[in-house]
């Protein structure tokens, strides 16, 4: 059985959603190693268990940026255990973890994967391009092979009872390439978590400015729902850019995805495509956002979206 | 203070992009444009060198063309730019990329690299960390604010659910997101001027980098496509059309 490990970020004292789904993905792979950032509970190191973890490497850095430190030792323990593939997620730290511990291997990283399989001695993997219109396939013989999954590519899935051994990977000294996080902030928000609400309401240019995102606002409140973004509107300045849903930005998968103002670029319909329900609202009748909504409103948002929450409101 | 910006040329994202047949790599017109994502960086970096008394100078990787991208970022204000462009490039992947990148930033010297967070084109997101590693100081990225006294730098750190207060002493690498600040219009004279900044072009060989990609696409495929539901015109009555999708769904 080929040897994998997974990078496991914590959050709020559990291990992430993220990391629950590479680690479901790399059990049916081979034997899974889970690379924990933080100390975990009790708790957590039998949630990563249940999820196919047969051993817990736990790295702590304490008020250190992760990346440096963290990917210097994991390049070290590499070349003595020599993993077939370290699977990360295409997010914050898991890039900067990955992409430094590549440089110092002199690696490559397979990115934005969609899948990945084990082919002989090389490593495989799919990555949607063209807006996921099409499916690239490409195949690396680095050992490990490096790999970035985005997120919701992988169901979890549970598997009865676990007890992984728990070990500890010891961080170099600081040095020359150390950060220091100096203060953690938490923004307020309204309802839940953009990549894990069940409803999302998204905005595009077609609120037609800042002001016009408030509807977007209202409607999200109305339904328990997390608002989202295009990039147009991010690099605009209307919204920051942890709302940015797409390529460049996160990928949902919720039940229900309401695109309001949003053309459909494929930057964008990369990182929604996938949800179960769309609805899109646009006042151009050939948008391509059209192409793959379940219901399209060929209308202007500014006064659909008054109407809509209206109608909510005297429910 | 000297400051060096890493900007890239991208194929026009307003147009269709399509792949080579036999390499599978990104067609790369002549006229490719200054990739949007890139102007955040080059305004931050003529920022930080205006209140530091520095330069700025742009490094960029790839098909050269007309250099009308690399024209459009000199004229937002940067000094000078260094272009690698060398056919043994071709099908570079990420490490390659950063090694090119941070060959020229030595030839340099710097005591501050601003990136952008991901290119619009390749979008891995992880050659910036490449480049800090490769030049061994630390990567401060996902930028959403930036600070320097010239000799320390802080950042803004978008994480999950917020940010966090980032701090390290330069040389360092800084990657910024969109936002970051208000990147300028260039002026008519700026425009004017970048025709007559230097622009240096180098091969791989100059810099004394190994060429090659560690990963080759070995296939490209349709995708599963999702089709179309219903389209219907606003005659002021639509939103009841969606109050009857969301009870259908069960979300109100």
């Amino acid at each position: 059985m080929s040897s994998i490990w997974v990078f496991v970020e914590e959050y709020n004292g559990a291990p992430t959603e993220l990391g629950l789904e590479l680690l479901s993905k790399a059990k049916t792979l081979g034997n899974a190693t889970a690379v924990y950032l933080g100390t975990p509970s009790a708790e957590s190191l039998a949630t990563l268990g249940s999820h196919g973890a047969e051993a817990v490497l736990q790295v702590d850095v304490g008020g250190r940026l992760p990346g440096a430190p963290v990917a210097a030792a994991l390049a070290d323990r590499a070349q003595v255990d020599s993993p077939s593939l370290v699977l990360f997620g295409q997010s914050y730290t898991d890039r900067d973890v990955a992409g430094r511990m590549a440089a110092r291997l002199g690696i490559g990283v397979l990115a934005n994967a969609s899948d990945v399989r084990l082919v002989r001695d090389a490593v495989e993997t799919d990555h949607e391009i063209f807006g996921g219109t099409q499916i690239a396939t490409s195949s690396t013989n680095d050992s490990p092979a490096i790999v970035l999954a985005r997120p919701k590519s992988f169901p979890i899935e549970p598997s009865g009872s676990g007890d992984p051994a728990l070990s500890t990977l010891e961080v170099p000294v600081e040095g020359a390439s150390d950060a220091t996080i100096t203060e953690s902030n938490a923004e307020e928000r309204e309802g839940p978590q953009l990549t894990e609400a069940t409803v999302v309401v998204a905005g595009g240019r077609g609120l037609g400015s800042e002001e016009g995102f408030d509807l977007v606002e209202a409607l999200a409140r109305h339904l328990g729902a997390a608002t989202g973004a295009t990039r147009a509107i991010v690099d605009a300045g209307w919204v920051p850019y942890a709302k940015q849903v797409g390529q460049t930005g996160k990928t949902v998968k919720p039940d229900l995805y309401i695109a309001a103002g949003i053309s459909g670029a494929m930057q964008h319909v990369v990182g929604m495509k996938d949800s179960a329900t769309i609805i899109a609202i646009n006042k151009d009748p050939d948008a391509p956002i059209f192409s793959i909504a379940d219901l399209g409103v060929v209308g202007d948002v500014k006064k659909v979206l008054p109407q809509l929450i209206e109608a909510l409101e005297s429910r | 203070m000297k400051v060096l910006v890493c900007v890239k040329q991208i194929p026009d994202p307003a147009s269709p992009y399509s792949l080579e047949e036999d390499t599978h790599w990104l067609v790369r017109p002549d006229d490719q444009v200054f990739d949007d994502g890139d102007r955040y960086g080059v305004e931050m970096g003529l920022q930080i060198a205006q209140a530091n008394e520095g330069t700025v100078a742009l490094v960029s990787m790839g098909p050269s063309g007309n250099a009308q991208g690399i024209r459009q970022a000199l004229a937002m204000g940067a000094d000078k730019a260094v272009l690698v462009d060398d056919a043994s490039l071709r099908g570079s992947d990420s490490i390659t990329t950063a090694r090119v990148l941070a060959a020229a930033i030595q030839n340099e010297g710097f005591d501050l690299v601003i990136t952008g967070t991901e290119s619009t084109d390749g979008y891995s997101g992880v050659v910036p960390q490449m480049l800090a590693e490769l030049l061994g100081v630390p990567s401060l990225t996902y930028a959403t604010a930036v600070e320097t006294d010239g000799s320390s730098i802080t950042i803004h750190r978008q994480t999950a659910d917020g940010f966090d207060v980032v701090k390290t002493n330069l040389p360092a690498l800084i990657a910024v997101t969109a936002g970051v600040v208000e990147p300028r219009y260039p002026t008519f004279k700026g425009i004017m001027d970048a025709k007559k900044k230097p622009v240096e072009t180098l091969s791989a060989s100059d810099l004394g980098v190994e060429t090659g990609s560690h990963q080759t696409v070995t296939a490209v495929g349709d995708a599963p496509e999702r089709t179309a539901g219903r389209k219907v015109e606003d005659d002021g009555s639509a939103y009841l059309e969606i109050v009857s999708l969301l009870e259908e769904r069960k979300v109100i």
